[in-house]
């Protein structure tokens, strides 16, 4: 394939990914290459969702209009997560509503996608051999809320499962239903939080699911990081959808050390 | 007072909250699904509904005004109370006017944003609450803890020894919800007999003709309106509509949002007092108007919150709400449509709490039939709340250096590079922490997962070279 044919991605890999569970980030260039991208990965910090939510829209606005500028030399922004993808895409246009940059804010925003969504509506027509086959697993997707509300990310990762891991989600109750992270929320409101995330597990255990995926990793850190408290017999393991996608499965799930593989 | 988050504490550890909200949990999600894909196409549905709520509030004045010549025109009379305080006394003098002693009353949430009940306690006059839910509450001496089921909070156990505690019916059998009811009916049906003046709500009030619009499941309302020679109405001026097409826009959302009922049982239409050919109804008409900050959220950033129809289906669906139920909120609004509207209403600080107490799902958002910006509104509070002083200065001082470090990416790259193999190293290869310094919100309940060691930046960068 020519260079001049490809894809120009600059990857947003988005604050815990960059620092918690880089490994993500490897799968997404994995997946992007495959899918016909030339993938960039410009210095990068937040993309200011925290401080948005906060209460801080003037702080914020400095953090936005840096990654317009840092993020412009490229076709598309891919992004590992529907919380910043949506914090990005419905936010930022918000952010600068009342400030002459808002139509190269808006134009700039076109150009964002959450992964899963890119793979399926823009790049994703060379995606057509299995990278693992998790036939044999059950599996089950929690749909985190602002990938699930801003970004109607449902049946991408979905599609995505099946076409490149052989594997058919078995839906859980209440999947669209928040799992208790939200931000500075769950240190915050524990209590209600932790309610909110037992449940979760709670229908995941009920769906015989193996291995639970999402789409943010601050939602699976939550999920995974509760799952290894309660210490139930019944395991369960937790990834982010891109692992699985790109087939690095030898790479312990998240909170899991080698040796428990 | 104490707190939202000490008040957390009490309603995960009380099991018959616990109980009762898990009853009704899917029971509203599934029922009000099951509405939404039978009145076809639902979206086009919620969009009139809120375009004919943008309408009725940006002429708000005009309409006011139309609607208070139609009240009169109609033999009714329009007060007009600009606090709770206002409303209390204009009620209590009508009331007075009438040498009233008793009064039923239907279920109205302008009426507990007042306090009227123990207003009129206080003067003398006895409120009887004819709707079951806050005829329930009534007896056991609390608020609503729900804009529509305003005993959701309790089991059947609970009503069941409530009612043998309070009626004095001797030995009886309480043991099916069927009991209970016949027996509530039967209570409040004397009420409604010897009542001198008849209170209710209006979910809607209709400009064009200057009608208010009740609905109910019980019968109540009309009970209350048409039986006692005084019918007053306590209602506030965000419940303008202006013409009766408006109103059928909202009463096609309303009651599918709210209990998944295409239409409720009863909709009734209330234009002044009895005229010389109707056969029943009262012969004084009042209609009593709160404005309570309404007005000044109108001109505010806050102004879609007026739009709520009160439906209840956005704490129906909030998974905090659900959690701590709504007496937690210590509001009469609670739950996401509370989280906004208390603070602005009742300018107390300890309410900033509310907005403060929500993940920011964004389920409100999706499932309002008026499609109010919740969480969009929420945020603004939360800058609000931060603009006037008072939020935590340790919260504010972390997210300015955040912010600071974060508008200095190679510096933030480099540090949190170097922290995050720190804790790398720290770490000694254990794949979670049980606790962590400034993270015991989190570890309280969680393990941490560790950290793989360097950072995806990092790691990025020595690649390319390697590669060049």
């Amino acid at each position: 394939m020519n260079e001049a044919e490809k894809f120009n991605v600059g990857l947003f890999v988005t604050c815990p990914v960059d620092l918690i569970r880089p490994s993500i980030g490897f799968s997404t260039v994995k997946l992007l290459e495959q899918a016909n991208c030339k993938v960039g990965v410009p210095v990068q910090s937040c993309c200011g969702q925290v401080a948005y939510n906060n209460g801080d829209p003037e702080g914020t606005i400095k953090l936005a209009w840096q990654i317009v500028e840092d993020f412009s030399p490229y076709d598309y922004i891919v992004i590992p997560s529907g919380s910043c993808g949506g914090m990005i895409k419905m936010h930022y246009p918000e952010l600068f509503a009342s400030d002459p940059r808002l139509e190269q804010v808006k134009t700039f925003c076109t150009k964002v996608y959450e992964l899963t969504t890119f793979l399926t509506e823009i790049a994703g027509r060379n995606l057509d051999t299995l990278n693992c086959d998790l036939s044999d697993k059950t599996i089950t997707y929690h749909d985190s809320c602002a990938g699930l509300r801003e970004l109607n990310i449902k049946q991408q990762p979905r599609q995505l499962l099946k076409q490149l891991a052989n594997v058919n989600v078995k839906e859980m109750q209440n999947t669209e239903e928040c799992c208790g992270f939200g931000g500075t929320f769950c240190v915050k409101f524990p209590e209600i939080s932790n309610r909110m995330v037992s449940d979760k597990i709670a229908n995941a255990h009920d769906a015989q699911a193996e291995l639970l995926l999402g789409g943010d990793l601050s939602c699976l850190l939550n999920i995974a990081g509760k799952a290894q408290r309660q210490n139930s017999s019944k395991k369960i393991e937790v990834r982010h959808v891109a692992e699985v996608l790109a087939g690095d499965m030898h790479i312990p799930a998240i909170g899991e050390s080698e040796n428990t593989q | 007072m104490r707190d939202f988050i000490a008040r957390t504490g009490d309603a995960l550890a009380d099991t018959n909250l616990q109980t009762a909200l898990a009853k009704t949990r899917s029971g509203f999600v599934n029922k009000r699904l099951d509405a939404m894909q039978h009145a076809g196409n639902f979206e086009a549905l919620r969009d009139k509904a809120q375009t004919a709520r943008q309408q009725a509030l940006k002429d708000l004045d005009i309409y006011l005004l139309h609607f208070e010549q139609k009240v009169i025109e109609a033999g009714g009379h329009v007060h007009w109370a600009s606090t709770p305080e206002e409303m209390r006394e204009i009620v209590i003098s009508l009331c007075a006017k009438e040498n009233a002693r008793r009064v039923t009353k239907g279920k109205s949430m302008v009426g507990e944003e007042v306090y009227l009940n123990e207003a009129l306690e206080e003067a003398g006059i006895e409120p009887l609450e004819t709707d079951l839910g806050e005829y329930i509450i009534q007896l056991a001496k609390e608020k609503p803890s729900h804009i529509v089921v305003p005993a959701l909070h309790k089991t059947r156990e609970q009503i069941k020894a409530l009612f043998l505690g309070q009626h004095a019916l001797g030995e009886r059998e309480l043991d099916e919800v069927e009991n209970i009811v016949n027996e509530a009916r039967a209570v409040i049906r004397e009420h409604f007999l010897s009542a001198d003046i008849g209170i209710t709500g209006a979910n809607l009030l209709i400009a064009e003709t200057g009608t208010a619009v009740v609905v109910t499941n019980e019968g109540n309302g009309d009970l209350t309106a048409t039986l006692p020679k005084t019918h007053i109405i306590t209602s506030a001026i965000d419940k303008i509509i202006p013409t009766w097409d408006d109103a059928s826009a909202i009463i096609r959302v309303l009651a599918r949002s709210a209990t998944g009922q295409n239409i409720t049982a009863y909709t009734s239409f209330f234009t002044g007092p009895k005229k010389s050919k109707d056969q029943d109804g009262p012969d004084n008409f009042h209609i009593v108007l709160l404005d309570n900050n309404r007005s000044a959220i109108l001109g505010s950033e806050y102004k879609e919150m007026l739009q709520c129809i009160r439906c209840g289906a956005c704490m129906n669906h909030c998974p905090v709400y659900q959690t701590v139920g709504g007496h937690t909120y210590n509001s009469v609004y609670p739950g996401p449509m509370g989280a906004v509207l208390t603070p602005l209403l009742f300018k107390d600080k300890t309410h900033y709490q509310l907005p403060n107490a929500s993940s920011f799902c964004g389920r409100c958002e999706s499932v309002c039939p008026v499609k109010i910006p919740l969480p969009g509104l929420m945020r603004k509070l939360r800058n609000q709340e931060q603009k006037e002083g008072l939020k935590n200065k340790t919260g504010i001082w972390l997210n300015n250096l955040f912010c600071w470090l974060a508008s200095k990416p190679k510096l933030y790259t480099s540090l949190t590079h170097i922290a995050i193999s720190s804790f790398g190293i720290l770490s000694m290869g254990r794949a979670k922490f049980s606790s962590l310094p400034f993270l015991g919100g989190w570890t309280k309940h969680r393990d941490f997962p560790a950290p793989q060691g360097s950072s995806f930046q990092a790691q990025w960068r020595k690649r390319q070279t390697n590669d060049k």
